[in-house]
């Protein structure tokens, strides 16, 4: 057996410290140093982890494409690939959520309600419950083969969802604002606090997954070589069984 | 600072589902890590 180290290595360390380390300074930057908005007062402070939450998912669910399509097309169809994909869409799905939750508490206090069906609102949790599914797939039972399979395919499918979200807000009428500091036309002068803040979120959330996608897939990779052992053996008891009944 | 209750909570239920996700995942890999051979961690 090997000595008990998990799934972290020395580089997984010093990213987690890392991230600790930015994230302790977007609390501080975020909630404490940046100053409040002209228009939505200290309620902006939300947007330093709602704006990170919802690129992470797309970061994630756009990862999970890019693997999927690399186990379909590749060649050798390693089921690494269709691990960190599966690690990825777990992690995009914690994401959106987070983005939902703390989205709908920033409406209640700019829209004055926590709800409203609006094409970015609906668009957001139609995407959380594709990839939700996507993860029920993932557990359906089968072989590696044919999880890594069907899931691929329906991860091809769900990531159509991302440009519809993204630019729900500019085909519909929304309530949800346009994209603003992206956008050049937008003229937005946020404060230079302001926006480090928003950034330091940005790059914090990004290698916070990253982390998170390691340890994953790796723990997968893991339960996958159980799931072997354990068939192995259940082979091996049936094969001694009809030995047995043979002789 | 006002709607100090919807920004901190906003943020911790961000921490608190984000850090249980991260504990559950690194509980997990150690529980499993326990049970395996060196050949099926390749990282370590």
């Amino acid at each position: 057996m090997a000595r008990q180290s998990g799934t972290g290595t020395s580089a997984t360390r010093r990213l987690g410290i890392l991230v600790i380390l930015m994230l302790a300074g977007l609390a501080l930057c975020g909630l404490w140093f940046s100053a409040e908005d002209v228009v939505q007062g200290s309620t902006v402070r939300i947007m330093y982890i709602h704006v990170p939450s919802i690129w992470t998912a797309y970061i994630a669910f756009g990862l999970t494409g890019l693997c999927s399509a690399v186990y379909l097309s590749g060649k050798n169809r390693s089921l690494a690939w269709d691990r960190v994909a599966g690690a990825s869409g777990e992690i995009g799905v914690l994401f959106v959520a987070v983005s939902l939750v703390t989205g709908s508490m920033w409406g209640r206090l700019t829209w004055g309600t926590y709800w409203v069906w609006d094409a970015r609102l609906t668009s957001t949790a139609f995407l959380f419950i594709t990839y939700v599914g996507y993860l029920a797939v993932r557990q359906l039972g089968g072989t590696h083969r044919q999880r890594a399979r069907r899931s691929s395919v329906l991860a091809l499918l769900a990531i159509l969802e991302i440009p519809l979200v993204h630019f729900s807000v500019t085909l519909w009428r929304s309530l949800h604002q346009e994209a603003s500091v992206a956008n050049p036309n937008a003229k937005v002068e946020l404060d230079g606090l302001m926006l480090f803040s928003l950034f330091l979120g940005l790059v914090a959330f990004t290698l916070l997954f990253v982390w998170l996608v390691l340890h994953r897939q790796r723990a997968m990779m893991l339960e996958d070589a159980f799931s072997d052992r354990g068939l192995d053996v259940a082979i091996t008891a049936r094969r001694n069984e009809a030995g047995v009944q043979l002789s | 600072m006002k709607h100090a209750s919807f920004i901190f909570g906003s943020w911790g239920i961000t921490a608190v589902s984000v850090g249980v996700y991260a504990f559950w995942v690194i509980r997990r890999g150690r529980e499993l890590a326990k049970h395996a051979t060196r050949e099926e961690m390749p990282w370590t």
